[in-house]
C-alpha cells in the first residue's frame, strides 16, 4: 500500500504541476488516504442516528413532537408532500428565493457602504476620529433592538427587513476592513513612498490590497450576521421567505415544514458562504499560493 | 582666496567625477518622546558618505542605525542637526522631515515586496506610479532587469512563492530601478542562513560593480561589513555616534577567497574590539531596542 503510495507520488511528480481536473483528482486521491473523509461520514452518521433515536426511535420526552430524519427527508423529497410543502412545490420555491433575493440585495449594500467606509477610517486618522465613536456605539446595539425602529421607519414588508440585514452586516463588514487597513504593516506604506507613490497610489496599490485578507474574513462573518437578522426580521415582519416560513408553520403546527425551512437555511447560508470564499480566494490568489507553501 | 576656490572646486569635482549620491550627515541629533520621556536615539552625529561609496554601519542592536537610516529616507523627522544629498539640502532645522523619493531607495529589514504583485509588477511599480515610463514600457524595462539578475524564470510569481533570497534579489531590482543615487539597506540579510548570506554578498557585489551607486548599508555582522565595505562606521550604543571608522582598503571585484585572507581577518578584530565594547555597554543599559 505504501510502496504503490510512493510509486504513483514519483509518477506524478514529473515535473509538471497537475491542473484542473487532474488536480482536483490528485487532491481527492490524497484525501482519501487520509482520516479526514471517514471521521467526517462517522460525524454525520452519529449526529443524524442521535437525532432519529431520540425523536423517532426511543420517542424521548419533549422529543417525541420534533419531526425525525425520515420524517423530514420523506416530506422534503415527496411531489405530494401531506403539509403542503416539500422542495417541489411552489411556495418552498418563493420563500428560498425571496430570501435569497433579500440577503443578495442586503449584502451588496452593506458591502458597497461598508469596504470604503471602513478603508477611509483605516487609512485616515481623521477620518476615523470623527466615524468611528458612532459607529462603536451604533454597532454593539442588537439588531432585535432595531426592529421597532426599522418598521416605524420604512414602510411595508420589505424595505424594513432589508435595513435590518443591511445593518448587521455593515457593522461587520466596516469594523473588519477598517482593522484590515490597520494591519498592514508600516514597511509597505514606507516602501510605496520610497517608489515615488501618489496619495492615489498608495490607496489603490497598498491599501486595497492589503486590507483585502481581512476584508475578506469580514465578509464571510457579515453573509452570516445578514442571514441571521434576515430571519429574525423575517419572523417579526415578514410575507414570504424562509424566516417567515419557520414562523408561519410554527404557528399552524407545521412542524415538519418548520423543520424544513430550519435545514434549508443550513444548506443555503453554507452556500453563500462558500461562494464568498471563492470569490476571495480568486482576488487573492498571491495569498492562496503562499499559504499553500505553508502547507495550509 | 585662493584656498577657498581650491576647495569649491574640489567638491564639485569629487561629486560629479565619483558619480553621484554624496551623503553628507552633520550633527544629527533624534530625540523620541513616545511616552513623555526623551529617548536620545543619535546624538550629534556626522558622517560624510562619498558619492559611490559602499558605507557600512556597525553597531549593537537598537543603537539607533535603523533611525539614522529612517531619517535619511524620509520616514522620521530629525531634531537638530542637517543632512545633504549631493550638496542639495534633505532635512534641517527648517524642514525636519526629508520628503520621500525615489532618489533614496530602502531595502527593509524584513522585505517589502508587495505580496499582492508578481516580482515583475512590484519592479514595475516605481517608475510606473512615478509617470517616468508607460505601463508597459515599465514591464519590459522590469523584465529585462529580472533578467540581469538571474530572475527571469520567477518574475511571474509572487513574493509568497519564492525564497527570502530570490524576493531580496527582486527587492534591491526594484529599488534600483528608478536609478537612486543612494541605496539604504536595513539588515537586509539578517534572517539568512550563512550560505545564502554569501551569494546574495556575491550577487550585491556584482550590481555594485555595475551601477556604482551609493550604498548605506546596516547589519550587525562584522564579516559582512568589512566583505562588502569600502568603510565599517561603528556605532556607539545609544545614543549613536561614530565611534571608529576601519576603512577597507581591499581592492574590488572581491571574492570569497578573500574570508581566509590575514588582512580581512585582522580588518574584522579591528572592528570587533570597538563594536564588542558598545555590546557590552548596550546589554548593561538593558534598554528595549528602538525600531
Amino acid at each position: 500500500m505504501s510502496d504503490q503510495a510512493i510509486s504513483s507520488d514519483r509518477t506524478s511528480n514529473s515535473g509538471v504541476a497537475p491542473k484542473g481536473l487532474g488536480l482536483a483528482w490528485y487532491r481527492l486521491k490524497k484525501n482519501l488516504v487520509t482520516p479526514a473523509p471517514y471521521m467526517m461520514v462517522f460525524g454525520i452518521v452519529l449526529w443524524l442516528g442521535t437525532y432519529y433515536l431520540l425523536t423517532e426511535g426511543w420517542k424521548v420526552p419533549r422529543f417525541e413532537k420534533i419531526p425525525g430524519p425520515v420524517e423530514v427527508i420523506t416530506e422534503f423529497f415527496s411531489y405530494d408532500p401531506i403539509w403542503g410543502t416539500s422542495l417541489f412545490t411552489e411556495d418552498f420555491h418563493e420563500n428560498v428565493y425571496v430570501s435569497c433575493r433579500r440577503i443578495l440585495i442586503a449584502f451588496t449594500l452593506a458591502t458597497g457602504l461598508g469596504v470604503p467606509l471602513g478603508l477611509f477610517m483605516g487609512w485616515s486618522r481623521k477620518f476615523k476620529d470623527y466615524a468611528f465613536p458612532i459607529l462603536e456605539t451604533l454597532r454593539p446595539i442588537p439588531i432585535l433592538a432595531w426592529v421597532p425602529l426599522a418598521i416605524i421607519m420604512f414602510s411595508g414588508f420589505e424595505t424594513p427587513i432589508l435595513f435590518l440585514a443591511t445593518l448587521a452586516s455593515f457593522f461587520v463588514t466596516t469594523l473588519n476592513t477598517m482593522l484590515g487597513v490597520e494591519s498592514i504593516d508600516e514597511s509597505y506604506f514606507r516602501a510605496a513612498g520610497c517608489l515615488g507613490s501618489k496619495k492615489h497610489h498608495v490607496f489603490w496599490h497598498v491599501v486595497v490590497p492589503g486590507a483585502m485578507p481581512f476584508i475578506f474574513t469580514g465578509l464571510q462573518i457579515s453573509i452570516g450576521v445578514a442571514w441571521f437578522s434576515l430571519v429574525a426580521a423575517e419572523m417579526i415582519s415578514g410575507d414570504y421567505g424562509l424566516g417567515y416560513m419557520i414562523m408561519d408553520s410554527y404557528m399552524v403546527n407545521k412542524y415538519v415544514s418548520m423543520v424544513m425551512a430550519m435545514i434549508s437555511l443550513g444548506f443555503v447560508g453554507w452556500g453563500t458562504s462558500a461562494m464568498v470564499r471563492w470569490s476571495g480566494n480568486q482576488m487573492m490568489q498571491w495569498r492562496v499560493k503562499a499559504l499553500a507553501l505553508e502547507g495550509r | 582666496m585662493a584656498v577657498k576656490e581650491k576647495n569649491a572646486a574640489q567638491k564639485i569635482s569629487s561629486t560629479t567625477a565619483k558619480g553621484r549620491g554624496a551623503v553628507s550627515i552633520r550633527n544629527v541629533t533624534k530625540i523620541y518622546d513616545p511616552e513623555g520621556v526623551n529617548v536620545m536615539a543619535v546624538d550629534n552625529c556626522s558622517l560624510e558618505i562619498a558619492a559611490g561609496e559602499v558605507c557600512m554601519i556597525v553597531g549593537p542592536s537598537g543603537c539607533g542605525k535603523t533611525t539614522l537610516l529612517n531619517v535619511i529616507a524620509g520616514f522620521h523627522s530629525l531634531t537638530s542637526g542637517e543632512i545633504y544629498l549631493d550638496d542639495e539640502l534633505l532635512c534641517g532645522p527648517d524642514k525636519p522631515l526629508a520628503e520621500q523619493g525615489a532618489d533614496r531607495m530602502v531595502v527593509f529589514q524584513n522585505g517589502a515586496l508587495f505580496p499582492w504583485k508578481s516580482l515583475l509588477d512590484n519592479v514595475a511599480y516605481g517608475p510606473m506610479v512615478q509617470g517616468i515610463l508607460s505601463k508597459s514600457d515599465a514591464l519590459d524595462k522590469a523584465r529585462d532587469m529580472l533578467d540581469e539578475a538571474g530572475l527571469l524564470d520567477v518574475a511571474d510569481k509572487f513574493p509568497g512563492e519564492v525564497s527570502s533570497g530570490m524576493a531580496r534579489r527582486a527587492e534591491i531590482v526594484r529599488a534600483l530601478i528608478n536609478d537612486p543615487k543612494v541605496l539604504l539597506l536595513d539588515e537586509p540579510y539578517r534572517a539568512m542562513d550563512a550560505l545564502t548570506k554569501s551569494i546574495m554578498h556575491e550577487a550585491l557585489l556584482e550590481m555594485y560593480d555595475r551601477t556604482k551607486v551609493t550604498i548605506f548599508f546596516i547589519t550587525h555582522d562584522l564579516e559582512e561589513a568589512i566583505f562588502l565595505g569600502d568603510r565599517a562606521v561603528v556605532m556607539t550604543t545609544r545614543p549613536a555616534e561614530v565611534k571608529k571608522i576601519v576603512s577597507v582598503k581591499i581592492p574590488r571585484p572581491r571574492d570569497y577567497k578573500l574570508l581566509s585572507s590575514e588582512q580581512f581577518r585582522l580588518l574584522v578584530e579591528e572592528a570587533k574590539e570597538a563594536v564588542h565594547e558598545e555590546a557590552i555597554k548596550a546589554f548593561e543599559a538593558g534598554e528595549r531596542e528602538l525600531a
